[in-house]
């Protein structure tokens, strides 16, 4: 899909110690591949099957998805920041198509 | 007694009818109300980002790529407010345009480009981002001069009973308006969030596909996407929400 594209928002910057709030979603259509198109043939299975957040190069959250999950899935999450670095956030579907978005995170007093 | 309780009563109704009447949001559950208005849940946004893309774009790749819609338009925070408000409307030729129809129009006769198929992913994308920018804008359409007759036919089909129940727009959408119709609240028919965000749709759909929905609803002849039937309808129901806020892109069940 060419309009393929993710959302994410978090602050950019924190206090160290700070919980903050990050909400990524992202446009899929999440097909289970139990359907059937007007002509009675089976819809390929198309879905997401990984999330994942880097923090500062460490894993920070993993998510795997099922067909259960409806479209243009959406996660939020808290994230406690302790250093600056670069948050980022990693689709991968089952199609091989990998969709990256990096944000940054500054730490100040 | 009764002329006087007859007087009242009409009094009553045009101050009903001079308030705006109720976005479908009201409807909605706290949770919903909430996606909506929240810019990084609403899945609708993820629409009105490709628009943003798509503003930028050359309308073709290659060696003559063609003007963007920014080189006419320049930013659409500024130039794009309020123009969803106005739509739809009636052109110099005289054909009555929804915003779908407008950047279409704007694609073949500036653009030189084959226009978008409805609903498909880049018109879903464009439409959502120009009507984005009137987010919170009174809807206000005109109905006189040039489309008074567009008006009048959307007038008509809107209290004219259709299909094998044999039920208006009118009979649901004023009548039972705010009742329920199983498992879900009748709304005004108001199309101030388009295109919508259906969740029954996981996906961003127009005005005409939701009306195509209705139609099949009541048993009637589904209208063509952009068909003038469904366009001198939104007329109309843009009529009816005028004053109604813009919340592009609704969330809808």
């Amino acid at each position: 899909m060419a309009l393929a594209n993710a959302r994410v928002s978090m602050p950019d910057r924190a206090a160290p110690g700070e919980v903050v709030e990050v909400k990524a979603l992202m446009r899929h259509p999440m097909e289970t591949g139990y359907r059937l198109d007007a002509m009675g043939r089976p819809i390929e299975r198309h879905i997401v099957e990984r999330f994942r957040v880097r923090y500062d190069g460490r894993e920070v959250f993993s998510i795997d998805l099922t067909q259960g999950v409806a479209a243009n899935p959406f996660f939020a999450f808290f994230l406690k920041a302790t250093r600056t670095g670069k948050v980022t956030f990693i689709w991968e579907d089952d199609r091989g198509e990998v969709t990256t978005v990096t944000k940054s995170l500054t730490v100040t007093e | 007694m009764i002329r006087a309780l007859l007087l009242a009563a009409a009094l009553l109704a045009a101050q009903a009818w001079s308030d705006p009447l109720p976005s479908g949001t009201i409807w909605l559950s706290d949770a919903l109300k909430a996606q909506q208005l929240d810019p990084a849940v609403n899945p609708g946004m993820l629409w009105v980002d490709a628009g943003a893309r798509l503003w930028n774009e050359p309308p073709v790749t290659g060696p003559s790529p063609g003007a963007t819609c920014a080189a006419c338009h320049a930013a659409a925070a500024l130039t794009m407010r309020g123009v969803a408000a106005r739509f739809p409307a009636v052109a110099d030729d005289g054909a009555l345009l929804n915003l779908e129809g407008r950047i279409n129009r704007c694609r073949s006769e500036h653009q030189g480009v084959e226009p978008w198929p409805y609903e498909s992913d880049e018109l879903l994308a464009m439409t959502a981002f120009v009507a984005r920018q009137s987010l919170g804008m009174p809807i206000d359409v005109a109905v006189d001069g040039p489309a008074a007759g567009h008006f009048e036919r959307g007038h008509k089909l809107f209290h004219l009973r259709q299909g094998q129940l044999n039920l208006s727009c009118a009979q649901c959408h004023d009548d039972h308006a705010g009742r329920r119709l199983r498992g879900d609240v009748i709304s005004y028919g108001l199309g101030n969030g388009y295109p919508i965000y259906r969740l029954e749709w996981q996906s961003l759909g127009s005005l005409h596909r939701r009306l195509r929905a209705c139609s099949l609803g009541v048993r009637a002849i589904q209208f063509d996407y952009g068909s003038p039937e469904y366009l001198s309808l939104e007329l109309f129901l843009a009529w009816r929400a005028r004053d109604v806020a813009i919340e592009t892109p609704a969330i809808r069940r």
